[in-house]
Order: C-alpha cells, then sequence, then structure tokens
C-alpha cells in the first residue's frame, strides 16, 4: 500500500519576491503589490457605480470594520478580551451627539473632540480592570455599555429613551463616504505598522508573558493604557461619525450589535491580521442586509459562525488566503 | 565612616495560606560581590527573588537599594533602577523571535536613559548580546521563534534578556539547571565576565560546585529561614547544613 | 419604611447570591466563564413554561425535568465546544458569549415575548412580617438561597467530590497528578453552574415575566456580583450579594429608582479602585505563581 501525505511548499515567485530581488520584474512586484492595491482601489471605486442603498451600506460596513479593527488589535496584540466595543461607540456617540445638540458645535469639530474625549473617558473608565488579569476586563467592558443604557434610560438624561434627534448631517454622500473609507484604511495600515514597530513588540510580550515584561522595566499598565486608548479612538471616531450620518443618537448606541459584529467579522477574517477584520467585515455586513428580513436571526447567525469559527477554524479567511497565496500544495507518496 | 551595602534586606517576610514561604531573612550584599543563595526544594529562594524584584510584597521586612527603600516599588521600577532577574521557569516571548525577545528590555526607558534617548539599531544590539550569551551569530538560532528553542537555549535567552536591561544587580535563579555540562561550561565565562565589569550577582543555584567556584558568599536557606551564612569554604564544612540538605534526601 | 428596607433588602440580596452563584461555582472550580449563564436561565424558564403549557405536565415535575435539562446542557457545551479550546481563555470567553447571544436572540426570533410568559408561583398568599407583606415567594426564595448556600458550603468541604472540585480549584497540575480527571470536573461544574442557574430561574422566574432582557440583566447580574465579591470566594459572593442587595433598595427607598444603576455601577468601581480582587478575593489573580 502507497501512503499519501499532503506537502506544503512555498510557491517561486514567493520565494523570488522575499528579497530586494522583487524589483526585477514587473510580474513580481505586481505580486507583492496586488493583494493591497486591488482590495484599495475597489474600495474606493465601488461607490461610485453603487446605487445610494448600497452606499449606505458600504458606510455602515466600514464603520464595524472600524471597530473589528480595534477589537482585534486590542486583542490579538495585547490580549484583552473586549465584550464591549459598544461601549467605545456609544461613549463617541453620546459625545458627538451631546456636543452638537446641547452646545451646537458643527460635525467638523464634534467628530475630533469626540473621538479624543471618548478615547480619553473609555479609558479611564476602563483603567481600574487592567490591573486584573484574566476575564475582569471582558466582564468590566460587557457590564458598562449596559449600565451606561440603564442609565440614560431610567435618568432620561441626554434624550432619555428618545434620544437627541435633528442633529447636523454630514455635507454630502461622498463626504461621507470617503471619510469613512480613508479613516477605514488609515486606520488599518498604521496599526500594521504599529504593531510591528518596537512598541508593538512590547505590546505582543505583554500578551504573552505580562511578568517578563515588567522584569524588562517596563509598565505593563502604561502599555495597556495605551493600546486601549488607540483601539477606543477608533471605536468612538465610528460612534460620533455615524451620529452624524444618522443625524441621531439614541439608546442604540449602546445596542450588542456594536459588540458581536466586530468579533464576529475579525474571526471569521482572521484574528491577528486586521487585515481579516475588514475582511470579515466587508463579507458579513452586507450578508446581514441580504438577510435583513430574518431581523433577530442575523445575530444568531453571527453568534453562530464565531463559535464554529472559533472552534473549527480558528485561523480565519484572512490568514487562509494568505497561505494559499504564498504556498501551494501537493500530495506526495511516501 | 562604613560604606552604604548595594542591597540590605532586613527581616523580610512572606507566608502562602499557611506556608511561611520566606522567614525573617536579612542580608546586605555590596557592590561587586557574588552572594550565591542555595537550599533544599520548597525553602524559599524563588520567593526570596520575589520579594527583591517586587514581583511579590511582603508581609513584613525591607529592602534597601544603594540605601532607598524599595519595598513598596512595583516590579517595573525596580528593574528600571537596575535590577534585573531571571525566572527559573523561564519565560520567554514565545511567538517572538529570540532576538526580538530582547526588543522589550531594549526599548524600555532605562535603557534609553542609559543610551541617552538615542538608539540606533536595536535589532544589532538584540544580536550582538545573544551571541554573548553562546547563541551562534551566524545560523538561524537567533532568529527562530522562541517556543521552537531547546530548553537550554531558553535558559540563556533569560540570561540575555537580562544583560539587555543594563543591570547593576543581577539575580540569576537556578540559571544552570536544565544546561548540559558544555553549556554550563560556556556560561560560566559569560558571569566571570559580568564580574569583572562590576556588576554585582546573586545566584540561586543547585550546582554547588560550579556556584562554589564563582561567589563569594553563600547564604543557606531552610523552610524559608536564613540557616547559615559564610564563604563557600565555611559553607561546606558546617555540619547544619550537611544535616538540612542529608536529611532532606534521606526521608 | 426601615423594616420594609430590611426585609426587601435581604430578599434582593439573596436574588443577587441566586443569580450569581452558579457562575460563580463554574469559574472556581474550572476557571471557565460561562457568559451563557443567564441564556441557560432564560432557557429554564421557556422549558418550564413549555411543559407547564404544552404537555400539561405537574408543576413539581416540570421543575425537575427543566433543572435536568439545563443541566445536561451545561454538560454539552462543555464537551462540544469548550473542550476543543481548553486552556484559551479568550476563546473560551468568546464562544460561551457568543453562544449566550444566539440562545436569546434565537428565543426572541421564535417569538417566546409577551406577557403571556409567565410562570405560576409555587403558593398564592403572602404574610406581615413585621407589618411589612411579604408574599410566599419572596419567603421560599429566601429560604432556598440561605440553603443553597450552606448545601453549597457542606458540599465542597465534606463530600468527595467536592473536595475534588477544591484541589482542582487550587492547582490544576498537580490535580491531575493525583488522578482527578479534570474533564470529567469541569463537565460536572459546568453542569452544577447551569444546575443553579436552572434553580434560580425557577424560584425567581414566577415572580415576573420571562423576557429575552432578562437573559442579559441576570449575566449582569453575576458578573456584577463576581467582581464585587471576588472570583471564587462563595463567602464573598454572599457578601457582595447581601451589601449590593442592600445598598440598591436603599436607594430605591429614599433617593430614587432610577439611581440603582449608579449604585451598582458606583460600587464595581470603588471596589476595581480599592481592592481590586474583589472584597473576599484571594488575590489568587494578582498574585499567580511568579
Ligand atoms: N504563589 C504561591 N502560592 C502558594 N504557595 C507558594 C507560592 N509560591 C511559592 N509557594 C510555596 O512557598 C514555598 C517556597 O517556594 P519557593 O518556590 O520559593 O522554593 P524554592 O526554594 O525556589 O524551591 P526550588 O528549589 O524547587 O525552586 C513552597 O512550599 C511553595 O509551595
Ligand atoms: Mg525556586
Amino acid at each position: 500500500m502507497v501512503s499519501r501525505r499532503r506537502e506544503r511548499l512555498e510557491r517561486g515567485i514567493k520565494v523570488r519576491t522575499d528579497d530586494v530581488y522583487a524589483l526585477c520584474s514587473t510580474k513580481e512586484m505586481l505580486y507583492l503589490v496586488a493583494p493591497r492595491l486591488i482590495p484599495i482601489l475597489v474600495l474606493l471605486l465601488l461607490p461610485l457605480i453603487l446605487p445610494t442603498y448600497w452606499q449606505k451600506v458600504v458606510i455602515f460596513t466600514g464603520v464595524f470594520a472600524l471597530l473589528s479593527i480595534s477589537w482585534d488589535f486590542l486583542y490579538s496584540f495585547t490580549g484583552l478580551v473586549s465584550l464591549g466595543q459598544a461601549l467605545f461607540f456609544g461613549v463617541g456617540a453620546y459625545l458627538a451627539g451631546s456636543l452638537n445638540h446641547y452646545f451646537d458645535i458643527s460635525p467638523g469639530l464634534t467628530i475630533p473632540i469626540s473621538t479624543i474625549a471618548g478615547a480619553t473617558l473609555c479609558t479611564l473608565f476602563l483603567l481600574p480592570a487592567l490591573r486584573l488579569r484574566g476575564i475582569y476586563f471582558a466582564m468590566i467592558t460587557l457590564v458598562l455599555p449596559l449600565i451606561f443604557l440603564r442609565i440614560i434610560e431610567a435618568t432620561a438624561i441626554l434624550g432619555g429613551t428618545d434620544g437627541l434627534t435633528a442633529l447636523a448631517p454630514l455635507p454630502g454622500i461622498w463626504i461621507e463616504l470617503y471619510l469613512i473609507l480613508g479613516i477605514m484604511l488609515v486606520a488599518l495600515f498604521a496599526l500594521r505598522r504599529l504593531v510591528n514597530s518596537d512598541f508593538g513588540l512590547v505590546l505582543r510580550g505583554i500578551h504573552d508573558n505580562d511578568q517578563a515584561v515588567k522584569g524588562a522595566g517596563i509598565n505593563i499598565y502604561w502599555y495597556k493604557a495605551q493600546a486601549l486608548f488607540i483601539a477606543a479612538l477608533l471605536g468612538s471616531f465610528a460612534g460620533a461619525y455615524l451620529t452624524h450620518v444618522y443625524m441621531f443618537v439614541g439608546l442604540s448606541a449602546f445596542a450588542l450589535d456594536f459588540t458581536v459584529v466586530p468579533i464576529a467579522a475579525t474571526v471569521v477574517g482572521g484574528m491577528g491580521t486586521l487585515g481579516g477584520s475588514v475582511l470579515g467585515a466587508f463579507i458579513l455586513v452586507p450578508l446581514s442586509e441580504v438577510l435583513r428580513a430574518f431581523g433577530p436571526l442575523r445575530i444568531v447567525f453571527y453568534a453562530l459562525l464565531i463559535v464554529v469559527f472559533i472552534i473549527l477554524k480558528p485561523e480565519g479567511l484572512f490568514n487562509y488566503l494568505q497561505r494559499k497565496y504564498r504556498e501551494f500544495e501537493r500530495w506526495v507518496e511516501v | 565612616m562604613k560604606e552604604v551595602p548595594l542591597l540590605q534586606v532586613v527581616n523580610i517576610s512572606k507566608q502562602f495560606g499557611g506556608v511561611r514561604a520566606v522567614d525573617g531573612v536579612s542580608f546586605e550584599l555590596c557592590q561587586g560581590e557574588i552572594l550565591g543563595i542555595v537550599g533544599p526544594n520548597g525553602s524559599g529562594k524563588t520567593t526570596l527573588v520575589n520579594l527583591l524584584t517586587g514581583f511579590i510584597k511582603p508581609a513584613s521586612g525591607k529592602v534597601f537599594y544603594k540605601g532607598r527603600d524599595i519595598t513598596a516599588l512595583a516590579a517595573h521600577e525596580i528593574a528600571g533602577l537596575g535590577i534585573a532577574r531571571t525566572f527559573q521557569m523561564v519565560r520567554p516571548f514565545y511567538h517572538l523571535p529570540a532576538f526580538k525577545n530582547l526588543i522589550v528590555p531594549l526599548y524600555s526607558p532605562r535603557v534609553k536613559r542609559l543610551s541617552g534617548g538615542k538608539f540606533g539599531d536595536r535589532d544589532a544590539v538584540a544580536i550582538d548580546l545573544l551571541e554573548e550569551v553562546g547563541f551562534e551569530r551566524d545560523s538561524f538560532v537567533p532568529y527562530k521563534p522562541a517556543s521552537a528553542l531547546p530548553h537550554g537555549y531558553l535558559k540563556r535567552l533569560e540570561l540575555a534578556r537580562c544583560l539587555a536591561l543594563r543591570p547593576a544587580l543581577l539575580i540569576l535563579d537556578e540559571l544552570f539547571s536544565g544546561l548540559s555540562m558544555a553549556e554550563v561550561a560556556s556560561t560560566l565565562p559569560v558571569l566571570e565576565k559580568l564580574q569583572i565589569e562590576g556588576i554585582t550577582l546573586i545566584m540561586v543555584e543547585h550546582r554547588l560546585r560550579e556556584l562554589f567556584r564563582l561567589a563569594n558568599r553563600v547564604i543557606v536557606l531552610n523552610f524559608g529561614a536564613k540557616l547559615a551564612e559564610g564563604t563557600p569554604q565555611e559553607i561546606i564544612n558546617n555540619e547544619e547544613v550537611k544535616e538540612a540538605y542529608l536529611g532532606s534526601e534521606a526521608v | 419604611m426601615l423594616e420594609n428596607v430590611l426585609i426587601y433588602g435581604l430578599i434582593n440580596g439573596m436574588v443577587l447570591a441566586l443569580l450569581a452563584i452558579g457562575f460563580a461555582l463554574t469559574f472556581g472550580i474550572s476557571g471557565i466563564a460561562n457568559f451563557a449563564h443567564g441564556a441557560l436561565y432564560i432557557l429554564t424558564g421557556y422549558t418550564v413554561w413549555v411543559f407547564l403549557h404544552t404537555l400539561g405536565t405537574p408543576y413539581l415535575l416540570a421543575i425537575f425535568l427543566a433543572m435536568a435539562i439545563t443541566a445536561l446542557i451545561g454538560a454539552a457545551i462543555y464537551n462540544v465546544i469548550l473542550l476543543r479550546i481548553r486552556g484559551m481563555r479568550s476563546s473560551e470567553i468568546i464562544a460561551t458569549f457568543a453562544l449566550a447571544l444566539a440562545i436569546l436572540e434565537a428565543f426572541r426570533f421564535f417569538g417566546f415575548v409577551g406577557a403571556k410568559y409567565t410562570l405560576p408561583t409555587f403558593v398564592e398568599g403572602s404574610v406581615s412580617v413585621a407589618g411589612v407583606i411579604v408574599d410566599y415567594q419572596r419567603l421560599i426564595l429566601i429560604g432556598v438561597g440561605a440553603g443553597l448556600v450552606g448545601l453549597l458550603w457542606f458540599f465542597t468541604h465534606y463530600t468527595k467530590t467536592g473536595l475534588a472540585f477544591r484541589a482542582i480549584a487550587q492547582v490544576e497540575r498537580t490535580a491531575l497528578t493525583l488522578g482527578i480527571d479534570s474533564d470529567r470536573m469541569a463537565t460536572l461544574s459546568l453542569a452544577f453552574g447551569a444546575a443553579l442557574a436552572a434553580l434560580a430561574a425557577i424560584v425567581l422566574l414566577p415572580l415576573g415575566q420571562i423576557t429575552v432582557e432578562t437573559g442579559l440583566n441576570v449575566l449582569l447580574n453575576a458578573l456584577a456580583i463576581c467582581i464585587l465579591g471576588g472570583l471564587g470566594s462563595v463567602t464573598g459572593i454572599v457578601a457582595a450579594s447581601l451589601l449590593l442587595g442592600y445598598a440598591q433598595i436603599i436607594t430605591v427607598t429614599y433617593i430614587a429608582p432610577h439611581w440603582l444603576m449608579v449604585v451598582t455601577l458606583v460600587a464595581i468601581f470603588v471596589v476595581l479602585l480599592v481592592k481590586p480582587s474583589g472584597l473576599f478575593g484571594k488575590q489568587k489573580e494578582l498574585e499567580e505563581r511568579v
């Protein structure tokens, strides 16, 4: 009997492009550049031909992609499991809404202010939980948005259950579209660079082994807080931005969707890649538009996807595709 | 006037539940010395190291470094003062390549301060340090992920990570255990060189032969308390110490 | 007024303890944070309801069947899902959390909402205790809560399984070398935790409606109590429940009902700032072996 074994080999072109040799020919250059360039081009050109309804979907997807990047950054590089992306989102959203509603500040200012102030607030809220390891951070992040929701509901502050309405819109659909897509791309590439910098190495060190990082004379709380602040920046921006797109902010800003969808997108797309989060968001959010008729069943669907991917395919789509792009498989007899 | 000792430990204690892991230990350490700490398994050596480096807070007692009370400082602050320690149970960053493991200490505020704010190529420094502790520079070894390295290399990676911090006091928790004879032989000169450079060493060790060759002074712990203190020669001839060691083996 | 606060504070405290204790037990034994705790609570409510109204089962039988079913589901959660990701704490959190949402939202989708989903109280009527009207269900609730705490204490201190639980909770690796099967213990711990969620549901749900939102509320309360009391300490859970129970009732009585959540939030923050391991936490999380 001949037994067979599957063998994985790097593609020739992958090896040829590993070093400066990539500059040899256009084909090699393309091999390197295409996986980044083509999605970016598609992303930037697609909205031009989409009908208005789907343009809105792209906006929505961009928002979730930002939240997903933020989640993956916290989870894969700092080891903090956030069950409350809705916290970042909601705080940013309510700040922008309040600034516009009560102080009549224009979106051009409310969005940057709320992004920074929201991130600061969220970091302060979660600071006490950073001293603890394990599941405390997850617990607190899950509890906080729900408590804020209850408080707003019960005390009727910030518009109570009605929310704040008739807020200032952004000037036109094109600004809306390219603002979110631009920020998303900038965030993606900036974070990908950050996690490979020395700063990112320290974060990954903390994830791997926080005691050893302490032993190396580095204050891990300070680094965790910075990472948290960065993640919260993305979330708060998403919240502030969508508030002005909707011209409304209400209790739905703390809804579980903003927590679940980013997790699902990242788990499906591939954790630890950041790009996978975006990929996941661009698969799941449009898909859920298609499934709109099923209402709450969408969340069930997302939730089940998370469970299935976590236990059966933890590497996610992005890593899978990347592997296929770089390597090929063949059966060999042994 | 007597000069201030580098490290001064006063009556330090720590209990875990009912276990008195460290029980009223005091000692002093001068600049440039090599102090050995020995004792049977579970006698509290690692706990003592953890207390000195701030990883655990003592129930009572104090630690002074260059005359300054550092008992209440956090672990990273103590490391920042130049007290580096290795972990008995190796704690590498498994997902990072070996040389990237050293980036973390090289990125610390202490190293930034010592190098005057500007820092060139951390990767190059990391590779140099690894070569110093016996990683073959021109092989793949320094570039492999730590999870793929054999135990002997991980132990020496611990040492390199401490050296990256440019320590003034280096505490080695059983650095030699698990190393082959050849690896021990090649690591000993590194430690001798450190001594010549004026770095103070505390060595927790079970390998008494190597330890007694290096150490100026040895402390023996038993059930968390200091049983004896003296030169290696005095310790070898101490009846009580023999009994503690043999007694624990004879059971 | 004062009697009211005293009695209803106690009741509220017991409610919180009942909600939290299953979650805490599972975590204390196997280190698994079962974020599906609240979903299991609601699941039990619907199971009992279905037994009563669709199948016409007697109440007592329905209760026992529902508890058994929930316990089995707990065991299944470990063996189907958690077993494959054992030891990866973050994956455990995400998986159980996602499972919770799947269960709860599925109930919402299939229309298990509305006022008709209620369970009957065990015994109708009420008594006057020191001038305060208390219905029997709430008295039963206090009894069950107190009994449960006592039983748990006895169980973990005097029975073989209980002692094995404690051994696992302390040093998993050592326990393994002593021949304690950690997978079996983890399965049991999830089953026990689920059964306690079921018990809580059975005692508490007759006091209100079964709604999907309750599921999240239960989880929320359980987490708040665990943060306050400190994970892995039954004493801490009971003390935190009573403390928060009274704090909430005092707020509701003397300030205004809508400050209730603010009090919970403030309590969590103060504890995390002052004593991060919780009021009775053993600092295990903070000071593990270096
Ligand atoms: N975090 C902890 N919690 C509970 N007990 C502990 C803890 N750390 C250490 N101990 C106990 O304290 C005592 C001393 O342990 P320690 O690790 O300091 O001994 P040691 O001298 O380093 O032993 P070895 O030679 O095996 O390394 C032991 O009884 C140990 O079980
Ligand atoms: Mg030791």
